[in-house]
């Protein structure tokens, strides 16, 4: 039982650190600031999700793990809000987008 | 009781059920402690005006609840096919900016749309309107997803009463 769980644990944390790798290449690859934002949507949703959920499954039901969700809930409400901003100030910022 | 004390008993449950995971404590001095400064938010929060229907949208969050699922699985599905696009050597992508219709009537709905979206890997708010939403899109493929509208009514509906 405690071995499933230690593997299950594993597995969401490695998805977590290759979706966070994956969002990181990105964001060095990405022409322009519009779209690194894109790669770094990648770190910000199953990047951290990953990342925590695996802390989460080796919490067990625990305070710990009401922190983590809470954690990854804030995470998903003001990440976007974040994104949006950045976004938004570059654009008023008179960035054009990168076209192909 | 006015819709207003029903919003604030609501609000001082949610808020010592919060404190009461985060601390921890069962000792009688700091539950009055965490009982002291749940009062002096829920006043606040009241004289801000802020526990309104926007500040705490209590009939639309079973619906917005339901809606989580559905929204995983797409941010998922264009999480694997933005990753695919980067670990591609020629980098595959099509940027584009397009506007979509956002019928959505409050401006919860209008920001659970516009937050959904930008959740979403691959496409980006760039600005809120009235009646539309500016959106830039890493590729032509996850711009035309948009167009479909699935997601906008799918996020009309949790606000439906």
């Amino acid at each position: 039982m405690i071995d499933i769980m230690s593997i299950a644990s594993g597995m969401f944390l490695l998805v977590g650190s290759v979706f966070t790798l994956i969002g990181s290449i990105g964001i060095v690859r990405m022409p322009d600031v519009f779209t690194r934002l894109h790669a770094a949507g990648i770190t910000d949703t199953l990047g951290a999700a990953g990342v925590l959920l695996g802390l989460a499954l080796k919490a067990g039901f625990s305070l710990l793990l009401v922190k983590l969700l809470l954690m990854l809930v804030f995470l998903l409400l003001l990440n976007p809000t974040a994104c949006h901003a950045l976004a938004r100030a570059a654009l008023h910022g008179l960035r054009r987008p990168w076209m192909d | 009781m006015t819709p207003s004390n029903t919003r604030s008993v609501l609000l001082g449950t949610l808020l010592s059920a919060l404190w009461l995971m985060l601390s921890g404590h069962w000792d009688v001095r700091l539950l009055l402690l965490g009982l002291l400064s749940v009062a002096v938010t829920v006043w606040m929060a009241r004289r801000m005006g802020i526990d309104d229907a926007e500040g705490l949208p209590v009939q639309q969050l079973p619906r917005l609840i339901a809606y989580l699922p559905w929204l995983a699985r797409a941010v998922v599905a264009s999480n694997i096919d933005v990753a695919r696009r980067i670990v591609t050597p020629s980098l595959p992508i099509e940027p584009v900016t397009v506007r979509v219709h956002a019928d959505q009537k409050t401006a919860v709905g209008r920001v659970v749309y516009a937050n959904s979206i930008t959740l979403t890997p691959g496409t980006i708010t760039l600005e809120v309107e009235e009646n539309s939403i500016e959106v830039h899109a890493l590729t032509g493929e996850g711009a035309r997803d948009l167009c479909t509208n699935e997601m906008g009514r799918r996020v009309t509906a949790c606000e439906a009463h």
